[in-house]
Order: C-alpha cells, then sequence, then structure tokens
C-alpha cells in the first residue's frame, strides 16, 4: 500500500453513556494507532436525536473520527465497535478517491476558466477582421 | 361542399393544434407543481462534493414521506444527483435522515 487511504468513521454512542464518549473515543483511537493507522481529526458531533429509532433509543450522540491507513485499522476498529454495546451505529466512507476526484474536477475548473476568457479575446479578434476582411472583399467589387 | 372544405382544414388543423398543445401541456404541468429549474443547483454552486454530513442541505431533496426527490423535479445533472442519493442514503444509514416518515 504506497498510497494512504482516508476513512471517515461515524459512530453513535449510547446517549445514557454520555460520560464513556471521550473515553471510547480515545480508545478506538488508540486501536487505530495500534494497527497502524493515523487518527488526523477526531471531533464530537453532540447529541442529536436519530431519524429512526436504534434498539429503542430516540437520539444519540454523533462522533467523527477521519483515520488515515492502510485499510486494516477499520476492519479492528469495526470489530470492536460491532461487540460494544455502547455503540449504536457506525459508519465508515472511504473519502480519498471522491476528494481526489473533487480536487480534479475543481482543477479542471480552474484551467477552463483561465482559458475562456483567452478564447473569447481571440475569438472577437479572429472573427472581427474576417467579417471586415470579407464585408470589404464584398464591398470592394460592388464599388469598383 | 364549403362545410366539408372547412372541415379538412379544422381536421389538419386540429392535429398541429395538438402538436402545439403538447408542450403547453408539459410545462403547465412542471409550472404547477413547482417553478420549473432546469439547471442544476450544484452545478452553479460548483459542488465536487456532496457530505453525507450535511443534513440541512440532504433535507432539502426528501420530501415529506422521506424518498428522494426525482432529478425531473429537481433539475439536478445526472452527476450530482448521483452523488446525492448516495449521501442521502449514507446518511439513512446512520439515523441523520428517515428512511420513511409516516
Amino acid at each position: 500500500m504506497q498510497t494512504k487511504r482516508q476513512y471517515e468513521v461515524v459512530f453513535i454512542v449510547d446517549p445514557t453513556a454520555d460520560e464513556e464518549v471521550s473515553r471510547l473515543t480515545e480508545g478506538f483511537s488508540q486501536i487505530v494507532t495500534d494497527q497502524g493507522g493515523v487518527v488526523t481529526k477526531a471531533e464530537p458531533m453532540g447529541k442529536r436525536q436519530l431519524a429512526y429509532e436504534i434498539d429503542h433509543h430516540k437520539d444519540g450522540t454523533f462522533v467523527l473520527l477521519e483515520i488515515e491507513g492502510s485499510g486494516h485499522e477499520i476492519a479492528e476498529l469495526e470489530r470492536r465497535m460491532r461487540v460494544n454495546d455502547r455503540i449504536l451505529r457506525y459508519l465508515t466512507v472511504r473519502v480519498d478517491e471522491d476528494r481526489r476526484r473533487a480536487e480534479k474536477l475543481k482543477d479542471r475548473r480552474a484551467r477552463k476558466a483561465a482559458k475562456r476568457p483567452e478564447h473569447r479575446g481571440h475569438g472577437s479578434q479572429d472573427r472581427g477582421p474576417a467579417r471586415r476582411g470579407s464585408s470589404m472583399e464584398f464591398a470592394e467589387p460592388s464599388g469598383e | 361542399m364549403s362545410t366539408n372544405y372547412e372541415d379538412r382544414p379544422r381536421g389538419g388543423g386540429y392535429d398541429s393544434d395538438d402538436d402545439g398543445d403538447r408542450r403547453p401541456m408539459g410545462g403547465r404541468g412542471g409550472g404547477r407543481r413547482m417553478h420549473r429549474r432546469r439547471v442544476c443547483r450544484f452545478c452553479i454552486d460548483k459542488v465536487d462534493l456532496i457530505d453525507f454530513k450535511d443534513v440541512r442541505l440532504l433535507q432539502n431533496y426528501l420530501p415529506e414521506r422521506g424518498k428522494i426527490l426525482p432529478r425531473r423535479i429537481s433539475g439536478n445533472c445526472a452527476t450530482h444527483q448521483r452523488m446525492l442519493a448516495e449521501a442521502i442514503k449514507r446518511a439513512r444509514n446512520i439515523a441523520l435522515l428517515p428512511y420513511t416518515t409516516d
């Protein structure tokens, strides 16, 4: 694995175990680093209402982790979260490919934007003389 | 005879009228539901990435029932509709958005 993969992991903690959130987050971060990954961001998203009930819970505490690594740490992390009763749900999304794609689109747009005014300028310049020239040609025979 | 003559052109006129009517009808239908936006909002805003955590944004594309708003109504381009649908599905998975609402 030459290129590091980037992941976003969101997990929902049982709101009745609110004090444990930071401890859990630290524990998961530790697991990731033990496996050779890097936690680039650990951000609590706060307590919010769930869109639907999960195990009879109507709300939960959301935590976002951004992880960089090979992918093996994700497997371990998910295994731990699956076993943990405090974790109502988790979602892992690989983001590096999408981000790279977004970057590419941005670059392309920037290049296009840089090109476009030039094109327009050339176009008008090209068209202007050409039109004038053609009209002159038409005008000259008619005039003569 | 004169009535016959009048009938024939009318028949022909009917066909052409029908064709002419279809477009306005479609336009009316679209106008009735919503102001028709034929442009993709995401393209205008130059969005390259739709985040599944952006509940506020995604909620605009979930009508009361909780279904994903189709492209023909939102006017999104195919690329952005795909990104949007993917984001909504992810958000549903972690209970940020509902699968259904009754």
